[in-house]
C-alpha cells in the first residue's frame, strides 16, 4: 500500500480547521441577518468611541497568527524549510504585539475591541485586561521559544511533516490566544475547539502509540468542551446574553436559581477536565508521554494553563466568586480535588522510570497548585495561582525541551540511562537543573514565589491542613527531581545495563541518514548523537530556548515582585483587590 | 392535566436531551470498539445541539425573517441566535469527527484493530515510550509511496 496515512491525518485535521474558521464567518453572517430582521441595525452598529490606536490592539495581537495560518502552509509548499522560518517570524511578531498590549493595558486600562464594529451584548467583544494581556504574553514567550527549538527537532524527528506541524502549531496558538482574549462565552467555545483540534493532531505525532492516546484525549476533551457548551446553554437561557460582562451584570438577579448552579457545575467540570484537575486527569500522562517532544513542549506549558485561566475568568469575573466558592462550597471541592491532584501527581511521578512520563505526572501536580489557588478564594492564593501560570509555563517547557534534546542526542529517556549525562552535556543540564530547582521551589527561582503566595493565601484562609500538604508536596517534588539530579551529576554512565538502553528498534538502515546508533547499535528515529557514551550538547538552536527559559526561572524569581505589584495586582477581580497593591 | 402529565408534556425536550446525553456517554465509556465510542461522542454532541435548538423555538412563531403578516412583535418569530450558534457547533462537531476518523485510520493502520481490548493488550506488550519498528516501517512506506501532489517539493 502506498497510501500516506500520516499525511491523511494532517489533511483531515487541516480541512477540519479550515471548515471551522469559515464557520466563524458563517456565524457572523447569521448574526448580521438576525439583526437586520429585527430592524434595529443602527442601534447596534454604533460608532466606536475609543481612541483608534489603542482599541485596535486586541485585533493586532491575533493578526500575526491569522496571517501565519495562511502563510505557513502556503510558503511551506514552495519550500519546506520556509515553514519553520515563517513560524518563528510570526511568533516573534506575536510576542512584540503581546508586549505592546501588556504595556498599553497597564498604562491605559482595559481595552475592548468590537468585532466588525458590532456593539457588545450583540456583537462579539474581545477584551484585553491585565489578566488576559499577562497570559497572552506568557503564551507568546513559550511559542517563540518552542518554535525556535522546533526547527531542528522536527526536522530530525518528523522530517516529512514540517509544514503541517508548524501550521498546526500556529493554529493552536491562535486558538489559545482567542480563548484568552474573547469576551464572549460562545466565541470562547469555538476557540476552545480550534486549539483542541490542533492539539489532537499535534499529539498524534510521535511514538507508535501516540494516535491511541490522542484519540482518548479527543474523546475526553470533547466531553469537557461539550459540558462547557451545555453550561453556556443554561446561562444563555437564563440571561439571554452571551457577552461575559453582560452576563456578569445580569447574574446577581438570578442567584439561587437552580439552573444557574447547573450551568456553573457543568462549566467547572468541563474546564476542569481540560485542565487535568484530579480525578479528570486520565488523558494527560499518555498523551504527553507518547507525543513527540516538540508537541509536548508546546502543548504541556500552555494548554492546561489556558483552561485554568478560563476557570479563573468564569469563577471570578462572570460569576460572583463569593457565591461560587462559599455559598455553593465549590471552593472546597475544587481546592481539595486540586490538592489531591498535587499529591497524586507527585507520588506517581516518583514511581515513573520514563523521564517524560515523570514530567507529565508532575504537570498534574503543578496544575493542582493553580487549582488550589483558584479554589481558596483568598487574594494572595489567587496571586499565587496566576503567577504559577507563568512560572509553570517557563519551567515545564524548558524541562520538556531538554528531555527532547536528550532523546535526540542519546536515544533514551529512561531514568537509569541518564547517569552521568550532566558532565557530558553541561549546558543542556544547566537548563534542566535550573528548571528542576524551580519546580521544587528553591528560593531564588520563580517556583518558590508562586508557592509562597499560595502558602500566604492558605494561611490567610486558615486552611492549615492544606498548608501542610502544600509543604509536603514540595518535599515529594524534591524527591523525584533530586533523585534525577543525583543520577545526572553524581553517577557515571558506565553502570548502564546493555539491554536497558534500547528505546526502539529499526533494523533497517537507510531510512534516515541521521539515525544515530547508541551504545547497543540500536537505531532510534531522530537520534544523531553516538549514543549515551558520546552524548554532547546540541547546537545553539536546540540549546538556547531551554537555556533561556531555565535562566528565565531565576530572573522571573528575582523580579517577581514587579509582576505581582504591577501586573497581577491589577489583574485581580474587583472583589479581591489587595489594599495597597497595584491599582 | 395533573402535575405528572404537565411534567412530561412540558419538559419532554429536557428528558430527551438527558436521555441522549446518557446514551452518548454509555457509548463512549462502555463500548469497547473505538468507532462505537466515536458514534457515542456524536450522539453526545447532538444532544447539546438539540438542547440549544429547543430553546430557540416558540409556540406559534414563524421563521426569523420579517413578514408583514406577523408584524414587529419579537414573540412572533423564533429566536435565531441558538440556530446561528449551533450552526457553528455542528461544524465543530464535524471537524472533531474528521480528526477522530483520521486518528482511527492511523490506529488501524498501525495496530490492525480498533477493538480496545486487543489494542490495550498490544500497547502493554511494548515497553513504555517506545517508538517501534512499526513507526519506522510506516514512514518508509511514506517515503517510497510519496504521492507527487502531496507535500510540495521533496
Amino acid at each position: 500500500m502506498s497510501v500516506k496515512w500520516t499525511s491523511r491525518l494532517w489533511a483531515g485535521a487541516g480541512t477540519a480547521l479550515a471548515t471551522l474558521v469559515s464557520a466563524v464567518g458563517v456565524a457572523a453572517a447569521a448574526g448580521h441577518e438576525m439583526a437586520q430582521a429585527h430592524g434595529d441595525l443602527s442601534a447596534i452598529h454604533g460608532a466606536a468611541t475609543q481612541s483608534p490606536d489603542a482599541f485596535q490592539i486586541p485585533a493586532m495581537v491575533l493578526a500575526p497568527l491569522l496571517i501565519g495560518v495562511v502563510l505557513v502552509p502556503a510558503l511551506g509548499r514552495l519550500r519546506r524549510s520556509l515553514a519553520y522560518q515563517v513560524t518563528v517570524v510570526v511568533f516573534v511578531a506575536y510576542l512584540a504585539v503581546a508586549l505592546k498590549a501588556l504595556t498599553t493595558v497597564l498604562a491605559h486600562g482595559t481595552l475592548h475591541y468590537k468585532m466588525a464594529g458590532w456593539m457588545p451584548p450583540v456583537g462579539i467583544e474581545w477584551t484585553l485586561d491585565a489578566l488576559s494581556a499577562f497570559v497572552v504574553l506568557v503564551l507568546a514567550v513559550v511559542a517563540v521559544m518552542v518554535a525556535i527549538y522546533s526547527g531542528v527537532a522536527v526536522r530530525r524527528q518528523n522530517p516529512e511533516r514540517e509544514v503541517p506541524f508548524f501550521s498546526m502549531m500556529v493554529v493552536m496558538m491562535l486558538g489559545l490566544t482567542g480563548m484568552v482574549m474573547t469576551g464572549d462565552l460562545f466565541n470562547l467555545y469555538v476557540f476552545f475547539e480550534v486549539s483542541s483540534l490542533s492539539a489532537y493532531a499535534l499529539m498524534a505525532v510521535g511514538d507508535r502509540k501516540a494516535p491511541v492516546s490522542s484519540f482518548r484525549y479527543l474523546l475526553q476533551g470533547t466531553i469537557g468542551a461539550s459540558s462547557y457548551l451545555m453550561g453556556v446553554g443554561y446561562l444563555y437561557v437564563l440571561t439571554g446574553s452571551l457577552n461575559m460582562a453582560d452576563v456578569a451584570s445580569l447574574l446577581p438577579h438570578l442567584l439561587g436559581n437552580p439552573a444557574l448552579t447547573v450551568a456553573l457545575v457543568l462549566m467547572v467540570a468541563g474546564l476542569g477536565l481540560k485542565m487535568a484537575l484530579f480525578p479528570m486527569h486520565l488523558w494527560l500522562p499518555d498523551a504527553y508521554t507518547y507525543a513527540s517532544s516538540t508537541s509536548t513542549a508546546i502543548i504541556a506549558p500552555v494548554m492546561t494553563k489556558v483552561s485554568a485561566y478560563v476557570l479563573i475568568r468564569m469563577i471570578y469575573f462572570v460569576f460572583d466568586s463569593n457565591w461560587v466558592l462559599s455559598d455553593l462550597h465549590l471552593g472546597f471541592v475544587v481546592t481539595w480535588l486540586a490538592m489531591a491532584g498535587v499529591i497524586w501527581g507527585s507520588v506517581m511521578a516518583i514511581a515513573q522510570r520514563d523521564v517524560k512520563r515523570m514530567l507529565a505526572y508532575s504537570s498534574i501536580a503543578q496544575v493542582g497548585y493553580i487549582g488550589v489557588g483558584i479554589g481558596t478564594g483568598n487574594p494572595w492564593a489567587l496571586v499565587g495561582a496566576i503567577l504559577h501560570i507563568m512560572n509553570h509555563a517557563t519551567m515545564k517547557s524548558s524541562l520538556f525541551m531538554v528531555t527532547g534534546i536528550v532523546e535526540m542526542q542519546t536515544g533514551t529517556r529512561r531514568l537509569q540511562n541518564w547517569n552521568g549525562l550532566g558532565r557530558k552535556m553541561p549546558w543542556t543540564f544547566l537548563a534542566f537543573t535550573l528548571a528542576a530547582l524551580a519546580m521544587v521551589g528553591v528560593p531564588p527561582t520563580n517556583g518558590f514565589f508562586s508557592k509562597w503566595y499560595l502558602a500566604l493565601g492558605l494561611a490567610g484562609a486558615k486552611q492549615w491542613v492544606l498548608l501542610v500538604l502544600l509543604v509536603l508536596s514540595s518535599l515529594l517534588t524534591a524527591g523525584y527531581f533530586f533523585r534525577l539530579l543525583e543520577r545526572i551529576y553524581a553517577r557515571t554512565g558506565e553502570d548502564v545495563g546493555s539491554g536497558s538502553a534500547r528505546v526502539g528498534e529499526a533494523g533497517d538502515g537507510g531510512v534516515r541518514e541521521d539515525g544515530g546508533a547508541n551504545a547497543d547499535g540500536v537505531k532510534l528515529a531522530g537520534a544523531s548523537g553516538s549514543g549515551i557514551a558520546g552524548a554532547r550538547d546540541p547546537g545553539l538552536a536546540l540549546l538556547l530556548p531551554p537555556l533561556l527559559l531555565g535562566v528565565g526561572t531565576l530572573v522571573l524569581g528575582l523580579v517577581n515582585a514587579w509582576f505581582v505589584t504591577e501586573v497581577i495586582a491589577k489583574a485581580l477581580p474587583a472583589a479581591l483587590r489587595i489594599p495597597g497593591l497595584g491599582g | 392535566m395533573d402535575g405528572f402529565e404537565v411534567f412530561f408534556v412540558e419538559k419532554w425536550p429536557y428528558l430527551a436531551t438527558v436521555l441522549m446525553i446518557l446514551i452518548g456517554l454509555y457509548g463512549m465509556v462502555l463500548k469497547r470498539n473505538l468507532v462505537k465510542k466515536l458514534i457515542g461522542m456524536n450522539i453526545f454532541q447532538g444532544a447539546i445541539i438539540l438542547f440549544f435548538i429547543i430553546h430557540g423555538w416558540k409556540r406559534g412563531a414563524t421563521v426569523p425573517v420579517y413578514d408583514e403578516a406577523f408584524g414587529d412583535l419579537p414573540a412572533n418569530y423564533v429566536n435565531p441566535i441558538p440556530h446561528g450558534l449551533m450552526l457553528t457547533a455542528i461544524v465543530v462537531s464535524v471537524a472533531t469527527t474528521g480528526v477522530a476518523l483520521a486518528l482511527l485510520s492511523l490506529i488501524y493502520k498501525r495496530f490492525g484493530t480498533l477493538e480496545e481490548d486487543e489494542l490495550l493488550r498490544e500497547l502493554r506488550a511494548e515497553p513504555a515510550g517506545a517508538p517501534s519498528s512499526g513507526e519506522m516501517a510506516s514512514q518508509r512506506e511514506d517515503v517510497e509511496g510519496a504521492e507527487p501532489d502531496d507535500g510540495g517539493q521533496r
